[in-house]
């Protein structure tokens, strides 16, 4: 016996739920933004600049309010300290202080020594304002870079319709994934960008899978509807999409369950990112395709993919 | 036909052979070398965040530099005017230039002689009688490639007195140094061992004037300053501007104790540093002279004999203060200030829990993909887990082959390659599976499922590629690490998918020529 999520064959009209779906999209794209621009994102010490310091109580489960009232006591402003992974460690993430870069310095220095010899140092970050600032910038060049390669190459390959729909639907991942962390106040930092990237590049190639199916099936069945083809290539690919999603799935929850506390809000991010790029694949991007009359702009000529028979 | 041709065969082999004789290393305890001799390649390179370490982004403050060559320009214009007797109507250094103003006219033709000698690092503008001396564009890049040069020289030696810490110390941009320093316990140690430039002097106090007085006037004679003390007590000394030795003269310097059993730095000075102090002190026996680091002073004693080599610098010192002092002023001094721009330091511990942290996710999500693989495919799903092993096999080795940088990020990119790798197969299995349905048979299947779904493999994982590329070029640090890893995995994945499997189903159904497949 086989182990199917799927059944083999199905015939599920998926863009029957396509105006659903976009309106769902459309609000979930408006209120990632709305929660950006007025929530904000809870960025980490890599773009705003500040101190983080992880530290264990080799003793048995450290006191996180007595630490407080000891590093409240230096006047180093906000500060926030938080249980990281066990019981016996912490994690002191200390906002940017006035002053130039020796401030900076100086007080770490102040909260190693404030934390006394019970504490053993594990990880101590420092990014200035300048280096976060860069970092920033870095962050959210490669982004845009990394989607515009990626529209470029789809425009490439397939049609500038194609293109459009998927670099909607990237967006869409993007725009959300970042909503996301605007609403759960989960730290924005140098990892997430990496997770967003993997999501688009994750999102991407689901869309691809199924874009293949289409033009293939285009070529093939010249005198379906449309709107037929694309419901046929998606359940086609419905199996395959699935699959991969779970062994992806898989793999991540071994990160989020075993893969230790730095590495798991990475993993939870792209987990949210497996599925609404699998979602926008489907729902977003073909749906966004059947706006389009893409049968008028296939030249059947170049065809590799193709072979010459009849359905 | 399905055909799988011998060399194709001997490729793969080949190519899997070599992918675990390089990733071999790893799977011995022990150094980076892993299993002595016989094998070729090195362990994998561990990130800072993996096996503990600090990263310390620098900046040189070339401003300091600037001022201080400037300033060195103007007190030769001093010197060299007053050896040839020409006027100063005045001399100052403001904005990055150094302005001189003649008395008379009459000495330009003098004075542009002597500005001309500064060399093609500066530009001389001439409105006689007013002069500005300040750096070309080219001077400047040639102070600051040597004071980063020479920054770079001293650290090494402070950080790695030994020279067996392999740290990475690397020109980033124009005023930049990067910093990584491996297996390090206290990385507050380090920024203090960059943390001051460490200019030693040894300067004669004026005896002409007291401290109190020069504060009171607001001003000192011309040819000395007035110094605060090194230790937070407030006073203030009088000394001469003219140096008798500096640090560049010591031969050596080491933590030792005083006679009144404090902790001190004793140090020798070179034939030539020997020579000018015994000079110096010989003729000035009974007046004290200020021993000055960095600027402030941290001991004035009397000078009670003639000294020549050696002597001994007694300040309010620790004796850890005494040992640091000591491999400083070893090191030399830094031409400039260093200002931490960024620091980044995991200790040993936390490295360590994180690679076994990441070992167990690897595993765990490994056997996850492999079971359910099977379940989903049989013996294909199985098929595809031999050549997942193998994936993994090739990422280990490509690793430790070009030894790139492992990362905690790199861990994740590895098992989500794992996750993402069996796509390829998914893809061709799928695809066999429709063929099958419409009635096709087992070769025809799938000759159809492979040659179907390739184009679909390439084209969704070289968008995936692109992403990479772009973490690579613009990530940092780790993020790099997570790029390098998700590249290799996908270039192999590639590979293992489309050769590996393929080649294990074509023998499968050279051996048992099945009338039917089940998938």
């Amino acid at each position: 016996m086989r182990l199917k999520l799927v059944p083999s064959e199905t015939s599920i009209n998926f863009l029957r739920l396509r105006n659903g779906a976009i309106v769902f999209s459309a609000l979930l794209v408006a209120a990632s933004v709305g929660l950006f621009t007025l929530v904000g994102l809870n960025l980490g010490i890599d773009f705003r600049g500040g101190i983080l310091i992880e530290a264990r109580n080799a003793d048995g489960p450290a006191d996180i309010g007595g630490i407080r009232g000891d590093l409240n006591a230096l006047g180093l402003g906000d500060i926030s300290i938080q249980g990281f992974g066990s019981e016996t460690d912490v994690l002191v993430r200390v906002q940017r202080q006035e002053g130039d870069e020796a401030a900076q310095i100086a007080a770490i220095s102040a909260i190693t020594d404030a934390l006394g010899a019970e504490y053993d140092i594990r990880r101590t970050e420092f990014v200035g304002p300048t280096v976060g600032a860069e970092l920033a910038e870095k962050g959210i060049l490669a982004v845009v870079c990394a989607l515009l390669a990626i529209m470029v190459y789809i425009w490439f390959r397939f049609e500038w319709q194609f293109s459009i729909a998927a670099i909607l639907a990237l967006a869409h991942d993007v725009l959300s994934t970042i909503g996301l962390f605007a609403l759960t106040s989960f730290e924005f930092n140098l990892a997430t960008v990496a997770a967003i990237l993997t999501i688009a590049g994750y999102s991407i190639n689901d869309t691809v899978v199924v874009f293949d199916r289409v033009r293939e099936n285009l070529r093939r069945y010249k005198s379906y509807e449309q709107r037929d083809i694309l419901n046929m290539s998606l359940n086609e690919t419905l199996s395959r999409t699935v699959m991969t999603s779970v062994t992806t799935m898989l793999a991540l929850l071994a990160i989020v369950l075993f893969g230790g506390a730095v590495l798991r809000d990475f993993a939870l991010a792209m987990i949210w990112g497996v599925l609404i790029g699998t979602y926008s694949s489907i729902f977003v991007a073909v749906g966004m395709l059947s706006f389009f009359d893409l049968k008028q702009h296939l030249d059947e000529d170049s065809d590799p993919g193709a072979v010459s028979e009849d359905a | 036909m399905l055909q799988f041709e011998g060399w194709k065969k001997l490729v793969v082999i080949l190519i899997t052979v070599v992918g675990i004789v390089y990733a071999a290393p790893n799977l011995f305890p022990g150094d980076r070398e892993g299993g002595g001799n016989f094998l070729p390649g090195q362990k994998i390179n561990l990130g800072l965040d993996l096996q503990g370490g600090s990263h310390l982004l620098l900046r040189v403050d070339m401003e300091v530099v600037e001022r201080e060559r400037l300033q060195g320009i103007a007190e030769a214009v001093r010197q060299e005017f007053r050896a040839q007797k020409i006027r100063l109507g005045g001399l100052d250094v403001d904005d990055g230039e150094v302005r001189v103003r003649l008395r008379s006219t009459d000495d330009a033709a003098d004075a542009m002689r002597i500005f001309v000698e500064f060399g093609g690092d500066f530009t001389v503008e001439d409105t006689s009688p007013e002069y500005r001396i300040f750096f070309t564009e080219e001077g400047l890049v040639n102070l600051q490639t040597q004071t980063i040069d020479q920054s770079m020289e001293i650290i090494r030696r402070r950080i790695d007195p030994d020279g067996t810490k392999e740290p990475v110390i690397q020109r980033q941009g124009r005023d930049r140094i990067l910093v990584q320093l491996p297996g390090v316990d206290d990385p507050e140690e380090i920024k203090r061992l960059l943390g001051r430039t460490a200019k030693l002097t040894f300067q004669l106090v004026d005896g002409s004037i007291t401290p109190e007085e020069a504060i009171d006037r607001g001003r000192t004679p011309s040819g000395s300053v007035l110094l605060p003390s090194d230790s937070d007590d407030g006073q203030f000394y009088v000394v001469e501007k003219r140096v008798m030795v500096s640090g560049e003269l010591l031969e050596t310097a080491q933590a030792s104790f005083d006679q009144n059993n404090r902790p001190s730095v004793s140090f020798t000075l070179n034939p030539t540093g020997a020579k000018r102090f015994g000079r110096v002190t010989g003729a000035n026996i009974g007046r004290p002279f200020a021993i000055i680091l960095d600027g402030k002073v941290v001991s004035a004693p009397t000078i009670q004999s003639q000294i020549f080599g050696s002597g001994q610098i007694t300040g309010t010192f620790t004796v850890a203060e005494t040992n640091e002092l000591a491999l400083i002023l070893r090191a030399g001094a830094l031409p400039a200030p260093l200002i931490v721009m960024e620091e980044r330091s995991i200790g040993p511990g936390l490295g360590a829990d994180s690679v076994a942290a990441g070992q167990i996710a690897a595993v765990v999500g490994l056997l996850m993909v492999i079971i359910y693989m099977v379940l989903s495919y049989g013996l294909f799903g199985l098929l595809a887990d031999v050549a997942l092993a193998v994936n993994v096999i090739l990422i280990l080795g490509a690793l430790s082959a070009i030894q790139a940088t492992l990362t905690l990020p790199g861990i994740a990119g590895i098992v989500l390659t794992m996750g993402m790798a069996v796509d390829a197969n998914v893809l061709v299995f799928e695809r066999i599976r429709e063929e099958l349905r419409r009635g096709r048979g087992v070769m025809a299947a799938i000759e159809g499922g492979y040659s179907r779904a390739i184009s679909t493999i390439i084209d969704s994982n070289l968008t995936t590629l692109f992403a990479a590329l772009f973490l690579y070029i613009f990530g940092s640090g780790p993020i790099k690490g997570f790029a390098v890893t998700l590249s290799i995995g996908i270039a192999t994945s590639l590979f293992t998918a489309v050769m590996v499997t393929r080649m294990l189903i074509i023998i499968w159904l050279q051996r048992t020529r099945p009338r039917q497949l089940v998938l």
